[in-house]
C-alpha cells in the first residue's frame, strides 16, 4: 500500500476511535435495565419532555427567521455583508458561558433591555428557548446560506425569466432544491440545542419541569448518582442519533454529499 | 510509518504534558464557596504553586471517585471527605473552617427583609441543588420550619443551582429576589449583597473538611497546604474572607 493511503487510513482510524470511544463507553457502562429505571426516576421524563419542547420551539424560530435571512445573504451583495455574516456566525465560536453572560447582560432584569422584558425570560422556559435559539441559530443559518449559494444559478434564472416573482422562486425552487442542505443545518442546530448546557444554566437556571433540560439533569445527577447520570446520557445519545438518522433518511441522499451540493 | 508513529508519540506526549503532574504544582479541588479565601492563600503558599479547581463539592467528590487525582480536596461539608476516606480515596480528613448559612438579597432596593418575606407569593428564590452542601444545609433549615411555612418558601424557588457561585450570580443579576448562601459569599461580593441572618434555632452546623488525596505525588506540599488552613496563612485568609473557626464536634 502507498504510504499516503496509510496516512489517510490511519488518521481516519484514530479519529473514529477517539470520537466513538466516549459514546461507546456510555452504553457499555449502562445496562438496559438501568437505562429503563433511570427514565422512571423523578425528573428524568420532565427533563426529556422539556428538552424536546424547548429545542423544537427554538428550531422553529431559527428556521422561520433564519431561512429568509440566509437567502438574503446568499443572493445579495451589499456593503457590510461580510461584517453581517461574521456577526451572525459569532455565537458559533462563543463559549456557552459567554453566551449566558451576554444574554443576562442584554435580557436579564438588570440588562440593557431588561426594562422592557423585565424578568419574563430569566429563569423561565421561554428563557431556555431564548438560550437555545441564540447558540443554535448560526449552525442553521450558515448551512442554509451555503446551500442557497450552491444552487445552480440557471434554475433560478429560468424561474425568473418565466415570470416568477422572487418570493415564488424562493418558495418553489430554492427551498426544495436546497432541501438536503437545509435539513443538514436543521440537524446541526437541533443537536446543538439539545446539548446546550452553559448558557441555559446561567440565563435560565435549573429547575425541574421548568428550566431543567436533560444536560442540566445529567449534571445534577453526576455528583450523587453517576449511574443515573450515565443512563440519562445514554437516552440523550439515543435521541440525538435518532434525529441525525431521520434527517439523513429524509434528505434521501448521502448526508455530506447532500449538504455539499 | 515511522514518521507517523513519531508524530503520534509527540502528540500524546504533548497531551500528557497538559496534565502537568510532573512539576511542582499542587492541584486543589475546592468548594466554590472557598474561592476567594483559597485564591488569596494560594498566592502566599510557598511550598508549591497552587492550582485550583472550584466547583460544587459533590461534583469534585464525584470526579475523585471516577479516578481524578487532585492533591487536596476541600469540601463545604465533612460528609463528603469522610465518605471518600472510608472508600480509601483520601487520607484522614480534618475540619478546618466553619461558616453560617444566611439569606442573601441585593444590598439596594430589596423588599425582602426577613425569612418571613420569602414566604410571600411572587418572591423568587434560588437555592443549591440537593446534592451540593449549600443545598442540603438549606433543606435542613427549611425542614426545621413548620410545614406551612417551608412549603410556601419552596414554592418560590425558581432555580436549583449546582454551586454557590450560581446562586450568587442569579442574585447579583437580579434574576431572583433572595437566595440561601454562606455569610462568606455575601462578604465576597463587596457590598453588592447583604445578609439576613437566620435565627440561631434554624442555623445548621456548617463545617468544612479537607484531606490529602491518596496517591498524590506532592504529599508534603499537600499536608503543608492543609496545615496552613488550620494555623497559618490559610487560616488568616479564611478569617479575612469571613469564615468562622471550625465548629466543635
Amino acid at each position: 500500500m502507498r504510504p499516503f493511503a496509510l496516512v489517510l487510513g490511519g488518521s481516519l482510524a484514530i479519529s473514529l476511535l477517539f470520537l466513538t470511544l466516549p459514546v461507546a463507553a456510555i452504553f457499555l457502562d449502562t445496562s438496559p435495565a438501568e437505562l429503563w429505571q433511570s427514565l422512571g426516576e423523578e425528573g428524568a421524563l420532565d427533563a426529556l419532555r422539556l428538552s424536546l419542547v424547548c429545542s423544537t420551539t427554538s428550531l422553529a424560530l431559527v428556521v422561520l427567521f433564519g431561512t429568509p435571512s440566509a437567502w438574503l445573504l446568499a443572493t445579495r451583495r451589499f456593503r457590510g455583508r461580510a461584517l453581517v455574516i461574521t456577526l451572525v456566525e459569532l455565537p458559533l465560536v462563543l463559549p456557552p458561558a459567554v453566551a449566558g453572560i451576554g444574554l443576562l447582560a442584554a435580557l436579564g432584569p438588570q440588562g440593557v433591555f431588561g426594562g422592557a422584558i423585565g424578568d419574563r425570560l430569566v429563569l423561565t422556559t421561554a428563557g431556555v428557548v431564548c438560550a437555545l435559539t441564540f447558540v443554535s441559530a448560526p449552525f442553521y443559518m450558515r448551512q442554509a446560506q451555503a446551500a442557497f449559494e450552491a444552487l445552480d444559478q440557471t434554475w433560478l434564472d429560468a424561474s425568473r425569466t418565466l415570470g416568477a416573482t422572487e418570493a415564488r422562486t424562493f418558495a418553489r425552487i430554492a427551498i426544495p432544491a436546497a432541501g438536503p442542505g437545509l435539513l443538514a443545518g436543521i440537524a446541526l442546530a437541533w443537536g446543538r440545542a439539545l446539548g446546550e448546557f452553559g448558557a441555559t444554566l446561567m440565563f435560565a437556571g435549573s429547575f425541574r419541569g421548568i428550566t431543567q433540560t436533560v444536560p442540566l439533569a445529567i449534571y445534577e445527577r453526576f455528583g450523587t448518582d453517576f449511574t443515573s447520570a450515565l443512563a440519562l446520557s445514554a437516552v440523550l445519545v439515543g435521541v440525538s442519533a435518532a434525529l441525525l438518522l431521520s434527517v439523513k433518511l429524509l434528505s434521501g441522499v448521502g448526508w455530506l454529499g447532500g449538504a455539499a451540493r | 510509518m515511522r514518521t507517523i508513529s513519531a508524530v503520534l508519540a509527540a502528540l500524546l506526549l504533548a497531551l500528557a504534558g497538559c496534565g502537568g503532574s510532573d512539576d511542582d504544582t499542587l492541584t486543589v479541588s475546592a468548594a466554590a464557596s472557598l474561592k476567594k479565601a483559597l485564591t488569596q492563600y494560594g498566592g502566599e503558599f510557598e511550598d508549591a504553586k497552587a492550582r485550583f479547581s472550584f466547583a460544587g463539592s459533590d461534583e469534585l467528590a464525584a470526579q475523585i471517585r471516577k479516578g481524578a487525582k487532585p492533591d487536596v480536596f476541600a469540601s463545604a461539608n465533612t460528609k463528603l471527605p469522610d465518605e471518600l476516606y472510608k472508600e480509601g480515596l483520601v487520607e484522614k480528613p480534618v475540619t478546618f473552617a466553619g461558616n453560617r448559612l444566611v439569606l442573601a438579597v441585593l444590598a439596594e432596593g430589596s423588599d425582602v427583609a426577613s425569612l418571613k418575606d420569602v414566604e410571600r407569593a411572587g418572591t423568587t428564590l434560588a437555592i443549591g441543588s440537593e446534592s451540593v452542601p449549600v443545598g442540603s444545609y438549606t433543606r435542613a433549615v427549611l425542614a426545621k420550619l413548620p410545614e406551612s411555612e417551608s412549603s410556601k418558601i419552596l414554592k418560590n424557588v425558581r432555580s436549583e443551582e449546582p454551586d454557590v457561585a450560581g446562586i450568587v450570580g442569579k442574585l447579583t443579576q437580579g434574576a431572583v429576589d433572595a437566595g440561601f448562601v454562606y455569610i462568606s459569599d455575601v462578604r465576597a461580593t463587596d457590598g453588592k449583597l447583604k445578609a439576613i441572618e437566620l435565627p440561631d434555632t434554624l442555623q445548621p452546623t456548617v463545617a468544612y473538611g479537607a484531606a490529602v488525596v491518596k496517591g498524590t505525588e506532592h504529599e508534603d506540599a499537600a499536608k503543608a497546604f492543609i496545615d496552613g488552613l488550620l494555623d497559618g496563612d490559610g487560616k488568616a485568609a479564611l478569617d479575612a474572607a469571613g469564615f468562622e473557626p471550625p465548629p466543635a464536634q
